[in-house]
């Protein structure tokens, strides 16, 4: 069915914004529950200490306070499972220890909850909270994945050996890869940081849980991605609590990035803690509670080695990356630097011989998971700034370059998908008319032109050149476990017709931000031939639809709108059949179309709304059919979906103070199908916005103690307005070949391509000023380049 | 501590702690909370309301502080069920995501439409200095901004 009649392809404004923009957007920090208290916890200072007692006694006689618990009161509970598993080479497991709701033996980072002090209002909450006396044993700290397995560094858990969850290795066999590198006219090394970033969604997380004595039924409002599997993980792997007594509800969340797919300790507690007190119990982070306890993300120490041949085609790659996944295993922290990271490795290029190597570790930090991108954007950042300095160092055109490497156009119809060294199979893609695209709108030779002349005046001008790929639509459930994943990663999408016509549509899907009661409405709409208006399209609410897998990677429209389009077919297939009995025909006869089914050939029809009220009213009516219209689905794809871009970024660097600013931003990105260009603009956007982020700008620091010496707004410096030019965004569109929407995702691509174009892009205007600089450790602050600059003014 | 304050055209007397900040004010007591916390320390703007016409983060100002003043909230910015042509701008020009920033900006803009009703793109990037957004990159904000004002003073020449 075409995906470009109609509605789909519209910038249809967002039916979700009145509520926004008049303040009647419904957050978790918004409910107030009847006899509702209130949580603050008692949290490490120290990055690792023992933990020799805990003396609540004053704090238990405070105003207002009604319980307080610490490690001991909760050591028979379950620790918050990891949904991932990925082995050592030698096969064995991972090291997996508990992650305890509260700790009782040690604090391992700064923010390590040792206590919950609950209390009638916030304020006595926290008063009493100060007054929890923690007696600590400081114990020595480590920071730093590549430091954490050295011989003799401290152990975040005294069960595992030299820090390391696992290590893992996928491609080539090494030594096929050594040898292409041997005989290669030339390498590119570098050695990268890929620092530490902190997703900082404006809504701090918030929890608010209870329980009903009367039907045993626990109740948690949470700010989450993803409810289902919230629900999941903390009965079945944490309290043991009966699924079917759990709602798990996910209002309006301000943004997430990742940093809300995760269970965390604090869900957990706080619904078991509702029913031993009976009573509602609200927690709401700070900010700098946000910095010390939500998910972090990358943290990647590596060492990355690329061959070129004569004519600057890449003859091999090998990667060795140390990946700090923190002091704990967060949900999805163990696949990140390894499914999400290394399976990237072969970018858009033909690249013969890939090793990854991953070496990942425990550390006295905050744990690490998926933060916009999730690998993704650490892989293309090794890619990227690799080719970008292979390109200065053989003194060749950059662009020229990736086109001499790209892998020659497929629509994986009528080509077949292309498989890669390391494990992924894309499935379509046109990666030079992204490129081409680019330059156009670059003007590429006349730039160059103008850089040269720029040297003169007290400013460089850079262009950095980025061109990704990214694996989108999680997932084929058998791949997914394949790869070490504890679930499956298909979606429901259950669709109900009313029987005035009026249609809800429940999702399993979460939105916080992305406009999905539009983009899917839309494709409702197009489908049943109805208005939007007369389409409500339900997520976030597990007493409410069968189940979900949340959103994050990209996956909501891909798999979720996939799933809710297959109820749809069944809803038209019913339908026909009750139109052909209304009209005396046959079934087969009847075809479908906005909104009215009509005998074929013939001007005899009836109205999808009639044939609604016919369902619920089946008067007239197949003998052989249950009344109803309402089909429920689950859609589990069969290949990740795979879209790709350009990136190109202009910058402009001070000589004499090393500022760097951001003159342009072009971003050509290939996402497959378009239902809402101005949905998938304002997506792609945001996502540019992070990668800036992390190029110029933000950055997790962590001194020698394990403190984080950046763990405020006024400390961590994220973009804001001026900092950022209007960005230049334009699409190539390549249909996915295996979902019936042809969509492929676009919610981290801005992220993925943004960051080493940035980089690149300083790099470049430092080279066109005489300064061959290879790498710079991000963010690229005015005085790192500065810095560059001083040690490379003659080089 | 008693405080009066005119919130919306509303008139309020509470009896509050000294330490109770505005927005805690608004928020629990009021429970007007389209008012949204997101840092506590007046850098991210979520909490901006009007404190007497002014932008103000009310995160950083105590409720008793707020005795006797005029305030105005997010729900307090629509007219007669109409939208403020700031919210119709944000709506038309894609100009929020998950929509937690955009009360504290739209508080924030009006006051500064108010003294630069023909604003420029750089004068528009250096107002919004003081609220962090996570979502959009801030390009479809700043044309929001520039939406509102075109109407806004389209609107004004039409009586004159």
């Amino acid at each position: 069915m075409s995906t470009t009649n109609g509605i789909i392809g519209k910038s249809v404004k967002r039916v979700e914004d009145k509520r926004f923009i008049t303040g009647k957007g419904r957050y978790t920090d918004d409910i107030v529950l009847p006899l509702q208290t209130y949580a603050s916890f008692v949290r490490s200072p120290y990055a690792h200490a023992k933990i020799l007692g805990v003396d609540t006694e004053i704090a238990q006689a405070m105003p207002g306070v009604i319980k307080i618990y610490t490690g001991a009161d909760v050591a028979d509970i379950n620790g918050v499972p990891c949904g991932w598993q990925v082995n050592f080479k030698n096969g064995d497991t991972m090291k997996e220890p508990k992650h305890a709701l509260l700790v009782a033996d040690k604090a391992r980072y700064v923010g390590d909850a040792v206590a919950v002090v609950i209390a009638e209002t916030r304020e006595q909450a926290k008063d009493a909270a100060q007054m929890v006396v923690v007696d600590y044993e400081e114990l020595p700290v480590v920071v730093d994945a590549a430091e954490a397995v050295k011989a003799g560094a401290p152990l975040v858990h005294d069960s595992v050996p030299n820090n390391m969850c696992y290590d893992w290795e996928l491609g080539n066999p090494k030594e096929e890869v050594n040898e292409a590198l041997a005989a290669t006219a030339h390498i590119t090394t570098l050695e990268f940081v890929n620092q530490r970033m902190i997703p900082n969604a404006i809504e701090p997380r918030s929890y608010n849980a209870s329980y009903d004595a009367t039907s045993e039924k626990y109740t948690l409002y949470t700010s989450t991605q993803n409810p289902h599997v919230i629900r999941l993980l903390m009965c079945a792997f944490v309290l043991g609590i009966p699924e079917h007594k759990v709602r798990v509800v996910g209002p309006d969340v301000g943004g997430g990035f990742g940093s809300k797919i995760f269970h965390y300790t604090e869900e957990a507690l706080l619904t078991w803690a509702s029913k031993n007190i009976n009573r509602p119990i609200k927690w709401t982070a700070e900010r700098t509670e946000s910095f010390l306890t939500d998910a972090h993300g990358r943290d990647h120490v590596t060492k990355a080695e690329m061959g070129f041949d004569t004519t600057g085609k890449i003859v091999g790659l090998r990667i060795k990356t140390f990946a700090n996944l923190g002091a704990y295993l967060s949900t999805f922290g163990p696949c990140i630097p390894t499914y999400l990271h290394g399976t990237l490795l072969q970018g858009l290029y033909t690249t013969p011989k890939i090793n990854v190597d991953v070496t990942a570790v425990f550390t006295n930090t905050t744990p690490v998971d998926a933060y916009r991108g999730a690998g993704r954007p650490e892989a293309t950042y090794l890619l990227e700034r690799l080719l970008d300095l292979a390109a200065h160092e053989m003194e060749m055109d950059p662009a020229e370059l990736r086109l001499r490497n790209f892998i020659p156009p497929f629509d994986g119809v009528n080509q077949p998908g292309y498989q890669t060294q390391v494990a992924l199979q894309y499935d379509s893609g046109n990666y030079e008319g992204v490129l081409y695209k680019g330059l156009e709108i670059l003007g590429y030779k006349e730039f160059r032109q103008k850089q040269q002349e720029s040297a003169q005046n007290g400013k460089l001008l850079g262009v950095g050149f980025s061109t990704y790929i990214e694996a989108c639509g999680l997932a084929p459930s058998a791949v997914a476990g394949a790869l070490g994943a504890r679930a499956g990663l298909y979606e429901m999408g259950h669709v109900r017709v009313q029987p005035t016509g009026k249609v809800t549509v429940f999702t399993g899907t979460h939105g916080h931000g992305q406009g999905h009661e539009t983009t899917f409405a839309q494709v409702v709409a197009s489908r049943l031939g109805i208005p939007m208006e007369d389409i409500e399209i339900v997520h976030g609410d597990t007493d409410a639809m069968a189940f979900g897998m949340g959103t994050y990677g990209s996956r909501s429209l891909a798999v979720g709108g996939s799933a809710i389009v297959k109820s749809i077919d069944k809803i038209i297939e019913k339908g026909k059949k009750i139109a052909a009995h209304r009209l005396e025909a046959s079934a087969d006869d009847m075809e479908f179309e906005e909104g009215k089914f009509t005998v074929k050939g013939t001007d005899k029809s009836v109205s999808f709304g009639d044939v609604a009220l016919t369902a619920y009213v089946p008067h007239v009516y197949p003998p052989d059919l249950e009344p109803g219209l309402d089909f429920s689905s689950f859609y589990d794809p069969t290949n990740f979906t795979y879209p790709f871009g350009c990136h190109i970024a202009v910058v402009e660097v001070e000589k004499e103070t090393g500022k760097v600013k951001l003159q342009r931003f072009i971003a050509v990105d290939d996402v497959g199908n378009i239902v809402n260009p101005m949905i998938v603009e304002g997506q792609i956007h945001g996502g540019v916005a992070q990668g800036v982020g992390q190029a110029l700008y933000e950055g997790a620091e962590y001194d020698s103690n394990g403190q984080l010496t950046n763990a405020s707004y006024m400390d961590y410096c994220m973009p804001r307005a001026d900092d950022l030019p209007m960005f230049e965004t334009t699409n190539q569109i390549t249909p996915c070949p295996h979902n019936p929407l042809g969509v492929k995702g676009a919610g981290e691509a801005g992220t993925i391509g943004s960051t080493p174009a940035v980089v690149n892009a300083v790099i470049d205007a430092l080279w066109s000023g005489g300064h061959k600089v290879k790498d710079i450790r991000m963010p690229l602050t005015p005085e790192r380049v500065w810095r560059a600059m001083q040690t490379t003014k003659n080089g | 501590m008693q405080i009066q304050v005119k919130v919306n055209g509303a008139d309020y007397t509470h009896e509050v702690e000294p330490r109770l900040l505005l927005v805690h004010f608004l928020r629990d007591v009021l429970h007007l909370t389209g008012t949204h916390i997101g840092c506590d320390t007046s850098i991210c703007g979520a909490c901006t309301i009007l404190v007497n016409g002014k932008s103000t983060k009310s995160c950083t100002m105590f409720a008793v502080q707020a005795d006797g003043c005029e305030l105005t909230t997010v729900e307090g910015l629509s007219q007669n069920g109409e939208l403020h042509p700031l919210q119709e701008g944000f709506k038309e020009m894609h100009g929020l995501q998950c929509g937690f920033c955009t009360p504290g900006i739209l508080m924030n803009m009006v006051n500064f439409l108010e003294h630069h009703p023909n604003p420029s793109e750089e004068e528009i990037r250096h107002a919004l200095k003081g609220n962090l957004c996570r979502c959009t990159g801030y390009q479809n904000i700043v044309k929001s901004v520039q939406y509102a004002a075109t109407k806004m003073l389209k609107n004004e020449e039409v009586p004159a």
